[in-house]
């Protein structure tokens, strides 16, 4: 492995410990009482503060250690979390971020906000801690001005401390055997005993008792092991620290030569993970674990499943690869499929059962490999709590985030792409969508607002909202403003849905002074872009008074989908299900003629838009007979409900996505293809494009599309 | 002799020659991934005369151009002997549909002939140079420009 590839791997790590720590912040924030959370804070920071001394990284590592200092302070409850330290917090853990970031692409970090965090940091810490000049040297493994680190329970240290107080020479029996781990890791006994050495007076005796014989010798083993006597004034805490970052690779038993094991080793040792337990007997000298590998081996294990659940990191190539050929298994058990329908076997054989099944298992299979590219939406969401902490702190404003269904998976691919229209729609809504405290205040509502951030599964959609408790839309704003930049006509009637949609408009930007966080010339139409890059949409609701929503669309994972097959124009082709709401086979009665090409169909009391798929596309020359074929009902954000005429349903099957950009040019009303069980191509209708696709309106203006309250069920 | 078969095989360059519009092409063979049987496509709104469908070449999506209606020579007529020519360039893979493919020509890079100089027209522009074989002349077709086209007819 080369230096770069471990640099590369501390990265990701500090990545994971990052995510820990925003997330571990935030229940902090809930209850700030528990241990476990601020335990596990500490370790996020201490961690990182660890790995970035392997790599001489000095400023991230001097930063780590005051945060990990008054986290320390915290955890030995010295320190109370108020909502001041909260934020402090917070803060510590962006520019940590930032730090990781900045060394990451060897950039100079910011160093006003680190000395602003600094110094308040800085002023939780007693003069004691302010002493301490840290030093820290991996090469060397020096440790002698470090605090106290070990990660021993307060009462430990604190007799721990006493003790050395008394300044009384001990002597230490101390026996050390490294696991191949340890020499794996490039650590180096010599420098350890070295580092004891500094302490006091040491006597080390190696154990050569396990040398195998030459013939059996295998020179990556660990075999010999030592067996150390220290005299020093030093406390306990103190030779735990030498070997801190080796004490998970080797066994390790320190104990006081006082006949009786003190109570701060027990708690000491408890306390300490991947620590072996010691030997029963205290006399007993030749290494138990040595003379039983097994032992040791089991040991090891138990020590594993404890941590977290284990995961494998994958090159995203070869995931995507086995996803293709599991699409190819798709397409190729429906080409099956329709060959064994073209036989007509008798009912009675067996192939069908068995085909079934097999169908019922590439199912199976496509399931998993898709869940492989699944990831919880949770480290995104968390990244945005930071943008509403910058944004409300750039605006003045006071906001909080509110996260619902972290848990929700999304493709890996939407999640990387969702990263900067989420981004921009947070700090919106921060920006644009809250009131300042004093307006709150005025209207009654909280000074804190409220970012609420909610993803979930509906229909085989993501559904991702953006929500905020401000003000709700200025419409008459919007209008003005869309007026004011020529985007739309003065004279332009337009109905709240059109209005809020002219958010969505290029060049639009509502800010009335651009402050440096919105405002930038990038709008929302870029949002909607790139959610619509993703194959979704993006919709607003807006309440005066009571806020905004904006809701994402998504669909479940780019490569499958749940599809009717119909025919247009004698082609066959496929519309997703999600988009549609209902079927109508339409009587002679309940169609309309508006105009002189427009039908309308009447749906439970409202008059629908029908429009016909094939003339749309350019397919048929003329519109059919009204009453032919089937309609579709679909909700289209441009003119709400609408009736996709077509000629006929014939099946509803799940298909492969397959783009059609990539070896072509997008179409406009067509999403992408799919292979069909005949292995002829049949294109994927998107019916928001293909509504769009209509000629010059036939309706007359004062007829505005049916509002019916209907939702994908 | 060893030198000099050497510094043959450098210039010497292989064709496929086919027939579109009642006119002799010919392309690089390195350009081209197979030749298939024609097969209806799944034709594709809004597009173009010239961009046929698309079909299913093992998995991938792939257009299919009628070559002669794209140099402006009319549509191919429908003919059993009308074959999809399956061609890679710059990491797209589009499939030509032509009359026939007639044979392998190898010729040195001498004997291919810039493009006479003459009135621009859509099937010059994609149109690398050209070979005289015996009484008759074979047009090299540029591969890129057949693919801009496409970007320009799409857009």
């Amino acid at each position: 492995m080369s230096r770069n590839s471990i640099r590369d791997t501390f990265f990701e790590e500090c990545e994971e410990l990052l995510e820990a720590l925003v997330e571990g912040l935030s229940s902090m924030e809930q209850d700030p009482d528990d241990m476990d959370v601020v335990n596990a804070v500490f370790r996020a920071v201490h961690s990182i503060k660890g790995g970035a001394g392997a790599f001489a990284l000095d400023r991230l590592v001097s930063f780590a250690h005051t945060f990990e200092t008054v986290m320390d302070k915290v955890r030995g409850q010295e320190l109370k979390v108020n909502a001041e330290l909260m934020h402090l917090f917070h803060r510590s853990g962006d520019q940590l971020a930032d730090l990781v970031e900045a060394a990451r692409d060897e950039r100079e970090p910011n160093a006003e906000s680190e000395a602003a965090i600094l110094k308040e940091l800085d002023s939780y810490l007693g003069e004691a801690d302010k002493d301490d000049s840290f030093s820290f040297d991996a090469v060397t493994l020096e440790f002698d001005a470090a605090p106290v680190e070990v990660e021993a329970p307060e009462e430990a240290e604190a007799e721990a401390e006493a003790e050395a107080e008394d300044g009384a020479l001990r002597r230490f029996d101390i026996r050390f055997k490294p696991g191949p781990a340890l020499y794996a890791n490039g650590h180096e006994p010599l420098l350890l005993f070295d580092a004891l050495a500094e302490l006091g007076d040491l006597r080390v005796a190696a154990d050569l008792s396990d040398l195998p014989e030459f013939d059996a010798f295998d020179p990556n083993g660990a075999v010999i092991s030592w067996t150390l006597q220290l005299e020093t004034t030093e406390p306990e805490t103190v030779l735990h620290e030498i070997f801190e970052f080796v004490e998970s690779l080797c066994e390790l038993d320190i104990r006081e030569n006082t006949g009786a094991t003190t109570p701060a080793l027990m708690d000491a040792a408890a306390e300490l993970p991947g620590l072996s337990p010691p030997p029963a007997p205290p006399d007993a000298d030749s290494p138990i674990a040595a003379t039983d590998p097994p032992d040791a081996r089991g040991d090891a294990q138990r020590g594993e499943a404890r941590g977290p659940r284990p995961t494998l990191r994958v090159d995203l190539e070869r995931v995507d690869r086995l996803i293709n050929t599991v699409g190819e298994l798709i397409i190729n058990q429906a080409m099956i499929s329709q060959r064994i329908e073209e036989l007509e076997l008798p009912a009675v054989a067996h192939l069908t059962n068995e085909f079934e099944a097999y169908k019922l298992l590439a199912r199976d299979i496509q399931e998993g490999v898709m869940a492989i590219r699944a990831q919880p939406v949770k480290p995104l969401f968390q990244r945005m709590s930071r943008i509403v902490r910058e944004a409300a702190e750039a605006t003045g404003k006071k906001a909080r985030l509110v996260t619902v269904g972290d848990s929700t998976e999304v493709d890996k691919t939407v999640i990387e792409r969702l990263a900067d229209p989420l981004t921009h729609m947070v700090r919106n809504a921060v920006d644009h969508g809250l009131e300042k405290a004093d307006a709150r205040a005025a209207s009654g509502k909280e000074s804190v607002g409220t970012i609420r951030l909610s993803a979930s599964h509906r229909s085989g959609s993501v559904f991702i909202e953006i929500g905020d408790d401000g003000a709700g839309l200025n419409r008459a704003r919007i209008l003005e403003k869309a007026i004011e930049k020529g985007l739309v006509l003065p004279e332009a009637e337009l109905s709240e849905t059109e209005i809020d949609n002219l958010l969505f408009l290029p060049g639009f930007s509502t800010a009335s002074e651009v402050s440096n966080l919105s405002g930038r010339g990038v709008g929302m139409d870029v949002v909607k872009n790139a959610v619509a890059a993703l194959g979704g949409r993006v919709s607003i609701a807006s309440t005066p008074g009571a806020g905004t929503t904006f809701t994402i669309v998504l669909p479940l994972t780019l490569a499958v989908m749940d599809g009717f097959v119909i025919s247009v124009a004698d082609q066959t082709m496929v519309i997703p299900i999600a988009s549609i709401i209902e079927t109508i086979r339409p009587s002679q009665r309940d169609l309309h003629a508006v105009g002189t090409k427009g039908v309308v169909i009447l749906v439970r009391g409202a008059y629908v838009p029908v429009v016909d798929v094939a003339f749309n596309l350019g397919l048929s020359p003329a519109r059919k007979e009204a009453g032919d074929g089937v309609l579709l009902l679909v909700s289209t954000e441009s003119q709400g409900l609408t009736a996709l005429r077509v000629e006929a349903i014939h099946d509803q099957r799940q298909v492969v996505i397959k783009s059609l950009e990539s070896n072509y040019a997008a179409i406009p009303g067509v999403s992408a293809a799919t292979i069909l069980g005949d292995g002829k191509i049949a294109l994927i209708l998107d019916p928001e494009e293909v509504v769009k696709l209509q000629p010059a309106a036939p309706f007359f203006p004062a007829i505005t599309p049916p509002k019916l309250e209907l939702r994908h069920a | 002799m060893l030198d000099a078969d050497e510094g043959q095989t450098e210039t010497q360059f292989e064709f496929i020659t086919f027939s579109a519009g009642n006119q002799s092409f010919c392309l690089e063979i390195m350009q081209i991934r197979e030749i298939r049987r024609w097969t209806p496509v799944t034709k594709l709104p809004h597009t173009p005369d010239d961009v046929l469908g698309v079909m299913n070449l093992r998995g991938a999506v792939i257009p299919i151009f009628d070559l002669s209606a794209r140099f402006g020579l009319g549509e191919t007529p429908d003919n059993e002997r009308n074959v999809v020519i399956v061609a890679a360039a710059g990491g797209t893979t589009i499939g030509l549909l032509v009359e026939s493919v007639s044979e392998i020509l190898s010729v040195a890079k001498s004997s291919i002939q810039e493009t006479p100089d003459m009135k621009s027209d859509a099937a010059r522009q994609a149109i690398l140079g050209v070979i005289s074989v015996g009484e008759s002349m074979v047009r090299v077709v540029n591969l890129d420009a057949v693919l801009d086209q496409e970007g320009g007819a799409a857009a």
